[in-house]
């Protein structure tokens, strides 16, 4: 047994002290590497191969546009929804409980392209909404369920002490929850909100299959009229790289000062 | 007339279950403006449970609590209203971690008593150097010390100025060295003539301070006296077992 083995040797697994830290890296942490490498890609191929590229990015800079409108008008709203099912997920109302774990059970079992298509074309025949507002609300409307388990677990995550004693000094429920229950469970909810909005940053590139041009269907009008194809595509997935590396940095700043605070 | 003769607390009859446990059985008593009443017995007794009643964390299932003259289960009382009047110390302290010392003393104060946050701040201001921690004002809970935070929490409760004030183990959950300072406080209010519903292990301080001790055993009230009485010739067995283990 032990002769097979040795002949292949076995990636060796650190435990503990062994798992090279992040400060160990330098410079060249993974984050930056992908990060940096990616923009001196994209000046690279811009001003190094300008008659392929040049006119990529050129033509793709309205898409990106629309995809960060798509993303921050879902997250914003999906934070009202999750907000809104997790509180309801708590009430101790029956009707209202039983609504919004229905509404998390029913979204979190339909996939997101599904439900893109849904409210697009389905509900698009009898209410007449802008293109990019209802890809922003079935973004939205899906996310609100997986933000609403956030904020459930948040919430829950607060000592029930601290409901009591808001209560013993004769705030209402409403007023506990809004001045000492949500204040405290926002922290522990921002970095999972955070991951959610790296989540659907990417998934916004869903609502391209709907006539809504965002970064990936800037990129595919290109393509189709050009056949530059690989090139397009390169420099689309550069593009969300990019973005989705500078907003994970900038969540992970958020959380670190909101840590120092305290 | 009859409100001045009222007890400030009643309690009668009160029966309460977990499940099938029964936490509370047949649990009355009544504690008049002033009085200090101290709680003791082991744990598992129901002294948290009835203490907790009296300020409605807890529902009962049977039996009826007056605070003030209003029945706190009565569906048709506001039940903050009988909280502003009867402040609550906690064991574990309960401090709003994401507020100052002194926005913990001032939220409730603007949110509850509509105070402004001027008058408010003074008020805090004067609680905090009364239980002596006003150089801590502007510090968060967590940069304190146990003993600190529990002083901080009673001055919280003080500043709704409530009639009567219960405390739930205040001092279980402190190192040693730092019980002499809470208990400091809750003796200077016990002079001031505040209304206390104390449940703890102090036994020093139930002597010194209470005007009643009431022990309880699984559930029920056992034996219920003044402490010359109770600690001296306490007449149940059960009574006289518990004070030989922990005296």
């Amino acid at each position: 047994m032990l002769e097979s083995h040795s002949s292949q040797p076995p990636i060796e697994v650190g435990d503990g002290a062994a798992i090279p830290h992040k400060s160990d890296a330098g410079l060249f942490t993974a984050w930056r590497i992908a990060f940096f490498g990616a923009i001196v890609l994209c000046l690279f191929l811009a001003f190094g191969r300008p008659d392929q590229y040049m006119a990529i990015f050129m033509f793709i800079p309205d898409g990106i546009l629309v995809t960060f409108k798509v993303t921050v008008g879902a997250i914003l709203l999906a934070i009202v929804f999750g907000l809104i099912a997790g509180l309801g997920r708590l009430s101790g109302n029956r009707l209202i409980n039983g609504t919004a774990s229905l509404y998390v059970e029913v979204i979190r079992g339909v996939p997101l392209l599904v439900q893109l298509f849904y409210i697009y074309y389905a509900l698009g025949r009898f209410v007449k909404i802008p293109d990019i507002l209802s890809a922003i609300i079935a973004m939205a409307f899906c996310y609100g369920a997986y933000m609403a388990e956030i904020f459930r677990a948040g919430i829950q995550s607060i000592p029930k002490g601290q409901m009591e004693a808001a209560l013993s000094l004769g705030m209402s429920r409403r007023q506990a929850m809004s001045e000492v229950i949500l204040p405290q469970a926002f922290k522990v909810v921002l970095p999972p909100i955070g991951n959610e909005f790296i989540a659907l940053l990417k998934d916004s590139s869903l609502v391209s299959i709907l006539a809504v041009s965002d970064l990936l269907r800037r990129g595919r009008e290109y393509a189709s009229e050009t056949f530059n194809y690989f090139e397009t595509y390169t420099v689309i997935a550069l593009i969300y790289l990019i973005l989705t590396l500078f907003f994970s940095k900038l969540i992970s700043l958020m959380e670190e000062r909101l840590n120092d605070g305290r | 007339m009859t409100a001045v003769n009222r007890p400030m607390i009643e309690v009668s009859g009160v029966s309460k279950y977990f499940g099938s446990f029964r936490a509370l059985s047949d649990i009355s008593f009544n504690v008049s403006d002033g009085e200090k009443v101290v709680i003791i017995g082991p744990s598992g007794s129901g002294k948290s449970t009835i203490l907790r009643s009296i300020n409605c964390l807890e529902t009962i299932d049977r039996g009826r609590i007056t605070v003030g003259g209003m029945d706190i289960s009565d569906p048709n009382i506001n039940i903050c209203k009988v909280r502003e009047e009867v402040g609550m110390v906690f064991q574990s302290f309960n401090l709003f971690p994401h507020k100052t010392v002194l926005e913990n003393l001032t939220l409730a104060q603007t949110v509850v008593r509509k105070r402004s946050k001027k008058d408010a701040e003074q008020i805090a201001m004067d609680l905090l150097h009364k239980v002596n921690i006003a150089e801590k004002a502007d510090a968060y809970p967590a940069k304190l010390s146990g003993g600190q935070q529990q002083r901080v929490a009673i001055a919280r409760s003080l500043a709704m100025n409530p009639k009567a004030i219960l405390f739930d183990e205040p001092t279980s959950a402190l190192d040693p060295e730092m019980i002499g300072e809470v208990l400091d406080v809750m003796k200077t209010l016990a002079i001031e003539g505040m209304t206390m519903v104390v449940v703890t292990h102090e036994m020093g301080f139930a002597r010194e301070v209470a005007d009643r001790v009431i022990f309880m055993d699984h559930g029920k009230i056992v034996e219920e006296g003044t402490p010359e009485h109770f600690f001296t010739a306490p007449s149940h067995e059960r009574a006289k077992l518990f004070l030989s283990q922990i005296l």
